[in-house]
């Protein structure tokens, strides 16, 4: 069975041009760049290669560029260093549909005596920045506010809001995880003092990251050890990766264009046709402002696991911010901060593409979705009530 | 990813008994849309009156579906009594485990069975004695206690994950420990031998008078039993208490409970008519 992935929010595949130019760093090139040799150091000039890649791609000086192992590393570094290089000031403001390696750890720190701020958004998803202006307080160390949101897709105005945090002198942070690659990023355009990027996001590989840190900006390891990044993160350079995450945002770059035509186009029609041949379906999260590749889409009377079960029979992987997704009894905390109702939040599917997705693929789900939510409609208590009270189109 | 077994996978992709039955002899409804699962289930007596037929119909996860598909099949050729006996172990059992966190999809099952047949005799919906305890979902403490026992629940996510209590908005989770606490000290059944009616008249006269009276006088109240009848304790109540507007709640939560806790837990009070 052929497998049709619409679930790169997620993960996505490691891209052909990235896994070779990768390969070599396994088996020939394996020197530690930190070493004195040769063989090594020809590494080290390979890593700064790829840290002027990633600077390209979010038009930021080399040195602003530290590689992490991860999204959440870099989450985790960006707030913990705020913290600790203003150790008079107490107060972090994010929002209420941050990803959990902000929204975890900003819990997990206001149990540690730290004041946490959640910054609600409207039913779109959207958020108000006067609002953000209202909960800064001279105790405030940093903002973290995402910028694309991984479940809907939906895009704060991170700019803004660091202007905003600026002019009160607090530090701004945002996870440009789901942001990156899928739209234009450019550093020299706003005053963002820290930003994350995950490379498995855009077709690197897992276990590669980066924290952006702006030039000036005073930092606190997170993870500390040898002299590698400078001392800004300890641990020897995961070469590979970094190798790989270069040639993915070199890649990312070039398909930036195609992100926001081929991709944005697919991502409407898959998201029109549901619309049109199933009834009691909408959408979840402002459609304007919105990564190109995501749409959230509520199929009401029916639960969303077991509509991704039956989608997986078929080879077709998506997401779901139903309760029964994840083992607690609650939908996301990304459609519950929308004020979605839980008879539709339960139903949710999140569908995002790529730029390897193919129209054959969008017309296939487009083809098979219709009858999937039909069959399990067919065995809800609810459906038929809906019908009789004229709720059915 | 879920760790479904085969069996589980079966009966979710190919149901069993999915619809509703025309003039069933017993039908209930446990769940809602916002609770994220529900199941309606109807069944009908042959004239041996074993169960005929079972249908379902449930909104809900794989398991959900699975688990009210499996309750369906197990209960078909069963008297109704026989069929109370099933408990979620049971479903879940048949579908060779369910994961943790998917356990109240099978006391969902139980549940909806329970109210079936009390559907089809024309009993009360709500256990005598049993008090809502999780108000976003309608769990009452009686079905929080049975889960306890019969799973040898530990903390408050299991009881969640095996009753949704507490899932909601959280707030009774303070109440789930509490009975969590109340049925791990609970002498186990078997450890207190079975006393005989006098013994338990005389048994019930001491804990009034031990431990019950003397809070009661301590606020200007005082008790007197009327009577007792099998487990039904009649009771007036006098002084302060015979006038007080939380006399009931006194009664229920304090009298009833200390008389279940220390002599069975079968007793109900109830006040003479005054």
């Amino acid at each position: 069975m052929k497998t049709i992935y619409l679930d790169n929010n997620a993960t996505t595949k490691v891209a052909d041009e990235v896994m070779e130019a990768m390969l070599p760093y396994f088996t020939e090139l394996y020197g530690n760049p930190s070493s004195m040799h040769t063989f090594g150091g020809q590494v080290g000039q390979r890593i700064r290669d790829a840290r002027e890649q990633v600077a390209a791609l979010l038009g930021a000086s080399p040195e602003e560029i530290v590689f992490t192992s991860c999204g959440t590393e870099s989450d985790n570094s960006a707030i913990r260093s705020a913290l600790m290089t203003r150790p008079d000031k107490k107060h972090v403001v994010i929002s209420r549909v941050e990803h959990p390696a902000i929204h975890a750890l900003c819990s997990h720190l206001g149990s540690q005596g730290y004041k946490i701020t959640e910054l609600p958004v409207d039913k779109n998803g959207i958020l108000d920045l006067e609002n953000l202006e209202k909960s800064m307080t001279p105790d405030t160390a940093i903002v973290s506010l995402m910028w694309g949101n991984n479940e809907t897709g939906v895009i704060f105005p991170v700019e803004e809001a660091a202007r905003l945090a600026h002019e009160k002198g607090i530090l701004f942070h945002t996870d440009a995880v789901q942001a990156a690659g899928k739209i234009p990023i450019n550093m020299k355009n706003n005053v963002i003092d820290m930003l994350s990027i995950s490379g498995h996001k855009l077709h690197a590989p897992k276990g590669i990251g980066i924290l952006y840190i702006r030039r000036g900006t005073k930092y606190s390891p997170f993870l500390i050890g040898g002299h590698q990044e400078k001392g800004r993160r300890g641990g020897t350079e995961n070469a590979p990766g970094i190798v790989g995450l270069g040639r993915a945002c070199e890649l990312a770059a070039s398909n930036m264009e195609k992100e926001n035509t081929y991709v944005r186009r697919l991502r409407d029609k898959l998201e029109r046709e549901l619309l049109n041949k199933i009834s009691q379906s909408r959408v979840n999260g402002d459609i304007v402002n919105r990564l190109p590749n995501t749409t959230n889409i509520s199929f009401e009377f029916v639960e969303g696991e077991a509509i991704l079960l039956l989608m997986n029979e078929l080879g077709i992987c998506a997401s779901s911010g139903s309760a029964c997704t994840s083992g607690s009894l609650q939908p996301s905390h990304v459609l519950r901060a929308m004020g979605v109702p839980f008879t539709m939040a339960h139903g949710s599917i999140r569908f995002s593409l790529s730029v390897y997705n193919t129209e054959e693929e969008v017309d296939f789900v487009i083809d098979k979705m219709p009858a999937i939510i039909e069959r399990l409609r067919g065995m809800s208590p609810f459906w038929k009530q809906a019908g009789q009270s004229g709720g059915v189109q | 990813m879920w760790e479904y077994t085969d069996k589980v996978k079966e009966h979710f992709l190919n149901p069993h008994n999915v619809g509703e039955i025309e003039n069933p002899d017993g039908v209930a409804e446990v769940g809602s849309l916002a609770c994220g699962d529900a199941l309606k289930l109807s069944f009908k007596l042959d004239e041996n009156k074993r169960i005929k037929e079972a249908k379902f119909k449930t909104f809900g996860c794989a398991s959900a579906i699975a688990s009210s598909s499996a309750l369906t099949e197990i209960i078909k050729g069963m008297t109704v009594d026989e069929a109370l006996k099933v408990t979620n172990q049971d479903i879940a059992q048949y579908l060779g485990g369910l994961p943790d966190e998917k356990m109240h999809c099978s006391v969902m099952g139980k549940q909806a069975l329970e109210k079936a047949v009390e559907n089809y005799r024309g009993a009360p919906s709500l256990e005598p004695g049993a008090k809502i305890i999780c108000e976003c979902f309608g769990v009452t403490d009686k079905e929080i206690e049975r889960a306890i026992r019969e799973n040898n629940l530990s903390t408050v996510e299991d009881v969640t994950n095996y009753t949704k209590a507490g899932g909601g908005c959280g707030n009774c989770q303070d109440a789930i420990a509490q009975i969590l606490e109340r049925v791990k000290t609970e002498p186990k059944t078997g450890d207190k031998p079975k006393l005989t009616n006098l013994q338990k008249i005389k048994l019930i006269e001491e804990t009034i008078e031990r431990e019950i009276r003397p809070s009661l006088k301590h606020d200007g109240g005082d008790i007197e039993i009327l009577d007792i009848i099998g487990n039904r304790v009649i009771v007036a109540l006098r002084g302060a208490c015979s006038t007080c507007k939380a006399s009931e709640i006194t009664l229920k939560d304090f009298v009833q409970h200390r008389l279940q806790e220390l002599v069975s837990p079968d007793i109900t009070v109830e006040e003479a008519s005054k």
